[in-house]
């Protein structure tokens, strides 16, 4: 196996996810049958070869990033937007402790 | 409860309904009343919709009955019977993805595509199942439950737009929005035996649909013609100021010049396309539709597009490293569930590993490994370099043809259960739809006949970017000629 236990725990931990013991077994062999297969592009010559950042066809976006002006408007959803919070003060979203003192 | 569908044979087109509205032979409100006694009768065996939205679809149909009382003009898709894919935002009416993660939750504001074609006059029906965050090929992968493949129970509808192709299928709405990140209209097009369309990427506004893969993700139509498609596109389609990766193309009026002949159209048809583990019924079928074709008057042309099969591999790297990065909003903050936890990390940790399904986490752990330092260079960014090979396959292509034909799918619809033990099987069959993805081409799966089972075949047609009016005239000829024949 090219991929350990130990990289399935330490990819989980970069993606803020919690496995159960079984979900690392399987996310084990499935990470590697995967990897495995996609090591088939090394077989590609892609040296000189420019990746491809852009996929919009030539021509079809302004040249360089579109950007509008940078204009103020009101926002008159805030109750709505909080109301989908899980914890929500009536202008703020609540989330447990982050500093301890 | 149902009432008798007002039926003209065939069933409903945009035109037909717009026809039958000013006629007053039937109201919109009658024509939405009945579609939504259709849904509550026939979805407890599809589950093709995850929720109805009948105050907003009755209010819209009211909308649409003034302006015949008033003898208004009526609007492009006035009336239309919508279904809508549960990844696409709808103020106000429960926008899931398909997770458990954003069970209940309730966008602000709709996305533009919606938006778009309920200014058109189309009535909303509700929201349709698909994979979760429109991951997968089989729709197996919803924590709501499969869809099933109207053409045949035991079947699934493919994925991951598979409510939106079974309610269309099934006669559940006219008309349905989905999106395509690697095939995911496409496939379930041909799974479920009608046209579905992705457009070039740009074309169409992504205002308002929960991204995946924002490199690849794209919003288009099913419905039960080509020639709907093309009326679809056209409201859709077009600059939007909320979307910067739109593009600032004209908009053509796609349904114009559909009965345009063919004659002289040069066809690609790629060798790569054709290889081993294509059923050899579908390649028959495809064939089939390639000599009709022909017989239009369009001329075949052999193609080789030698970075085919290099494109399952660059897809799931490209798609698992966007989705890693999309998918981290969902922390248990601004919306959706929470599960909780002693510490911010923890709660986390917590709500993400509970809330998001086995297939969405199988593709953060690989998107988050191939971004990871000491990977990024072998993983990412060779996919990046490959990608830009298999772009320069079909620009290449289209120096020499109009179109590409191929198969949508090497398979026909599989049987529910039957190939999820082995996650990296199931990438493989999205091996004739990827490419197009990558590439940013449109792409639309028509129907091609059946197997000896009755199973649909969809026949794939790629246009040039923005060529969508020259794809959708050949994909109407090729189903006037093959409806004609049948």
């Amino acid at each position: 196996m090219k991929i350990t236990r130990e990289d399935v725990l330490r990819v989980a931990e970069l993606a803020h996810l919690e496995l159960g013991e079984g979900e690392v077994d399987a996310y084990q062999r499935h990470l590697d049958s995967i990897l495995t297969y996609v090591e088939k592009l090394n077989a590609l010559d892609t040296s000189g070869v420019e990746p491809m950042a852009q996929v919009a066809p030539a021509g079809a976006l302004a040249a360089g990033t579109p950007l509008r002006d940078d204009i103020e408007e009101p926002c008159t959803i805030i109750g709505e937007v909080l109301a989908e919070a899980p914890e929500a003060t009536s202008t703020h979203f609540r989330v447990p402790k982050v500093i301890d003192r | 409860m149902s009432s008798p569908m007002p039926k003209n044979d065939g069933g409903w087109t945009i035109a037909s309904i717009r026809r039958a509205l000013s006629e007053k032979r039937i109201s919109a409100r009658e024509l939405t009343t009945d579609y939504l006694a259709r849904i509550e009768k026939r979805n407890p065996e599809l589950n093709a919709y995850l929720a109805l939205s009948p105050e907003r679809a009755l209010a819209q149909a009211d909308r649409v009955d003034a302006m015949v009382a008033r003898k208004e003009p009526l609007p492009a898709l006035a009336g239309l019977p919508l279904a809508v894919k549960d990844v696409l935002s709808t103020r106000g009416v429960v926008t899931t993805c398909s997770s458990r993660m954003l069970e209940g939750y309730k966008p602000a504001y709709d996305a533009t595509s919606v938006e778009r074609l309920e200014q058109a006059g189309a009535v909303m029906l509700g929201k349709t199942n698909c994979d979760e965050f429109a991951m997968g090929g089989s729709n197996e992968n919803s924590a709501y439950g499969p869809v099933r493949n109207p053409v045949a129970l035991d079947r699934v509808p493919g994925g991951s737009s598979g409510g939106s192709a079974a309610a269309v299928a099934a006669d559940l709405a006219v008309a349905a929005l989905g999106t395509d990140t690697g095939g995911s209209i496409r496939q379930p097009g041909a799974f479920c035996g009608i046209p579905g369309m992705m457009p070039t990427y740009g074309r169409v506004s992504r205002y308002g649909l929960i991204a995946f893969a924002s490199s690849l993700d794209r919003v288009g139509p099913f419905a039960r013609n080509v020639r709907d498609v093309a009326s679809i596109l056209s409201v859709m389609a077009g600059k939007d100021p909320r979307d910067s990766t739109s593009a600032d193309v004209a908009v053509a009026d796609y349904g114009a010049n559909l009965d345009e002949p063919v004659r002289g159209m040069r066809i690609g048809v790629p060798t790569d396309y054709f290889g081993t583990g294509l059923d050899p019924q579908v390649k028959e079928r495809v064939e089939a539709a390639i000599a009709t074709l022909e017989r239009l008057g369009c001329r075949r042309v052999p193609l080789s597009m030698p970075h085919t099969d290099y494109a399952v591999a660059t897809y799931y790297l490209i798609a698992t490293a966007e989705a890693s990065s999309n998918l981290a909003r969902y922390d248990g903050v601004r919306y959706g569930v929470r599960m909780p936890g002693a510490t911010l990390m923890e709660m986390y940790r917590k709500t993400r590993g509970k809330g998001f399904g086995a297939e969405v986490k199988r593709r953060i752990m690989l998107g988050t490994y191939a971004l990871s330092a000491g990977y990024y260079d072998a993983y990412y960014l060779k996919a990046q370099k490959v990608r830009a090979l298999i772009a320069q396959d079909f620009a290449q292509a289209f120096e020499q043809v109009d179109a590409i034909v191929t198969p949508t799918s090497p398979v026909p619809a599989f049987r529910l259960g039957e190939r999820t033990a082995d996650p990296l099987a199931m990438y493989l069959a999205d091996i004739y739809t990827v490419t197009g993805s990558l590439a940013g081409v449109p792409g639309i799966s028509v129907p091609a006949g059946s197997t000896s089972e009755g199973l649909p075949v969809g026949l794939q047609i790629f246009g040039p970017a923005f060529g969508e009016a020259q794809m959708l005239r050949l994909a109407h000829a090729y189903e006037q000629a093959g409806s004609a024949a049948a």
